[in-house]
């Protein structure tokens, strides 16, 4: 396995070779016989480098979620094209996790049983799976409450299986919808330098929705802004910081800089 | 286990008062023992008659708990094709309410007319006025699921029997214990209605209902009373053996068996 750290993956980006990419994407949602189709996205260009975190931040109902769903085939465009890693995203889902704002796991398994469920569900071994769950367990901390019904945890615990599940299948790209928006601000401090720390460790590529300036800034490489009616992507800031980002990087001055930027830029497309 | 212990008491202090009180009244007011016999004469019932009081619950428990399970299972069929299509739930579902709001009396003669009396006649009926609450919440149950969980089935390719055991049934358990606890106060209720027209194919072997309209008719009123007393024993066995399901399959991760947990 190989593994990779950001520094070696930041060349790579600039080779071109795009993870994610959308030519020409229309979304309306209604089929075509109903008159009141909803355009929800309209014409997005858009192109995700391996490795990179880009952030989607923007009104509610811009189609922020419509973009993930897209990438993860879970809905199809109205016109133009989507690729992941070459592929159409119904064949690349083997390669894409996806976490949501509730930690979605079910209520009936155990920690254990959840984490593994996507390994189940490809019918991996009982004894492979049991050596990849208690692996991934580790990873997120969660050894101890192995056994625990997800009723008996925190929502930061529920959000740490969560991420374990999504690690189980080695995702090349990982979808986050609002992940930490549930979560109060030391937790979500603290799982924004941990979801980087995992990033740096197995270099996974990240399309993350965020209604947190800050939090976009400190984990992305790309902010990009979205603006509603039709949703489109309206601004694209590449955000400068320093790696390994850590408590110090959100007491640095860029930093405050990049949050009044992009805080203003969004109220202008909001009052739009 | 000292407030299991108070509740009991108290229970029993209820249940003493009320006999008392039963006792008192055919004395106060001469009640001849046809209309109203005392607990004592209902006890001696009960142990004279022990061995045809048996013999009539276990009949009766039989058609209720063969009406319940039929019921159960078709139900629980009826509910995974409902969950297909909400084109078949807007069409079919509002005739489930019918089949709970028809008047059972008003059927079981015909249903009589077409099964013959006897076991086969009871159960059908059970099996009809239990059938609605299991359709109605476990279809619920169904198509309750979070779409979040369900496109992380998706996402992993999974197949549409994968969904449905693996998510969706285990998702409508819950749904499903509400439904057949209903289902189950109904059903000893179901049984006895039913024999009360079509108890018994031959004389003297017949449930519960069908021996009421027999004591009835014979004025042994003392023997209805330990009937009834049967017909209520019945009753909570039921609800017992639902509830330690429910406690069984849910306490784990479900909310509503860990209330009957902590009280
Ligand atoms: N399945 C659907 N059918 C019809 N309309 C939909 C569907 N999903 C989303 N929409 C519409 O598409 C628009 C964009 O939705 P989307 O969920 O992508 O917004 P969002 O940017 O994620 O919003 P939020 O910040 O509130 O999560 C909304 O107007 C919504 O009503
Ligand atoms: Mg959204």
């Amino acid at each position: 396995m190989t593994t990779y750290t950001l520094n070696s993956l930041l060349p790579a980006r600039s080779n071109g070779l795009a993870e994610i990419a959308f030519s020409g994407v229309s979304k309306s949602y209604g089929n075509k016989a109903a008159k009141s189709s909803q355009k929800v996205l309209q014409h997005v260009d858009l192109s995700v480098q391996r490795g990179e975190f880009v952030s989607l931040i923007g009104p509610s109902g811009c189609g922020k979620s419509t973009m993930l769903k897209l990438v993860a085939g879970l809905t199809s465009p109205t016109s133009g094209q989507i690729c992941i890693d070459g592929m159409t995203p119904a064949n690349a889902r083997e390669i894409v996790s996806y976490i949501f704002q509730d930690a979605t796991l079910l209520p009936w398994r155990t920690v254990e049983q959840n984490v593994g469920l996507r390994l189940e569900l490809e019918h991996t071994t009982r004894e492979r799976r049991q050596e990849k769950v208690a692996a991934l367990l580790e990873l997120v901390g969660l050894s101890h409450a192995a056994k625990s019904y997800p009723r008996q945890l925190s929502g930061g615990m529920k959000m740490r299986v969560s991420i374990a599940r999504a690690m189980s299948t080695k995702p090349r790209v990982l979808l986050m919808d609002e992940p930490f928006a549930a979560l109060d601000e030391i937790s979500r401090d603290h799982f924004n330098e941990e979801i980087l720390r995992l990033q740096q460790e197995q270099g996974w590529t990240a399309l993350f929705v965020t209604h947190s300036v800050a939090e976009a800034v400190f984990l992305s490489t790309r902010v990009l802004i979205m603006a509603p009616h039709p949703g489109r992507i309206a601004h694209d800031i590449p955000i400068n910081l320093p790696y390994p980002r850590t408590e110090a990087t959100r007491q640095l001055a860029a930093f405050e800089d990049y949050i009044t930027t992009i805080s203003k830029t969004l109220r202008g497309v909001q009052s739009q | 286990m000292k407030r299991i212990f108070y509740n009991a008491l108290n229970a029993v202090g209820v249940l003493l008062t009320l006999l008392v009180l039963w006792r008192t009244l055919i004395w106060v007011f001469s009640i001849p023992a046809y209309m109203l016999p005392t607990p004592f004469a209902v006890a001696k019932t009960v142990i004279n008659r022990f061995s045809s009081l048996t013999n009539s619950f276990w009949i009766t428990a039989l058609a209720a708990a063969s009406g319940l399970l039929v019921s159960i299972f078709i139900g629980t069929t009826v509910a995974l094709i409902f969950a297909q299509s909400q084109w078949l739930r807007r069409m079919l579902l509002p005739y489930t309410i019918l089949l709970q709001t028809v008047p059972i009396v008003a059927i079981a003669p015909l249903i009589i007319m077409w099964a013959g009396a006897g076991l086969f006649a009871v159960s059908l009926i059970t099996f009809i006025i239990c059938l609605a609450p299991i359709i109605a919440n476990t279809t619920q149950g169904l198509v309750s699921v979070d779409e979040n969980m369900v496109n992380l089935f998706l996402m992993q390719n999974a197949s549409g029997a994968q969904i449905l055991w693996k998510l969706r049934l285990p998702h409508a358990l819950p749904s499903l214990f509400i439904g057949v606890r209903i289902a189950s106060g109904i059903a000893v209720i179901g049984a006895i209605t039913g024999e009360l027209f079509a108890g018994s194919s031959s004389i003297g072997q017949g449930g519960l209902g069908y021996s009421i309209t027999y004591a009835l008719a014979q004025l042994q009123t003392d023997y209805l009373f330990a009937l009834v007393l049967a017909a209520s024993v019945l009753g909570f066995l039921f609800f017992f053996a639902v509830m330690f399901l429910e406690y069984y399959f849910l306490h784990n991760w479900h909310e509503s068996a860990r209330k009957t947990e902590s009280q």
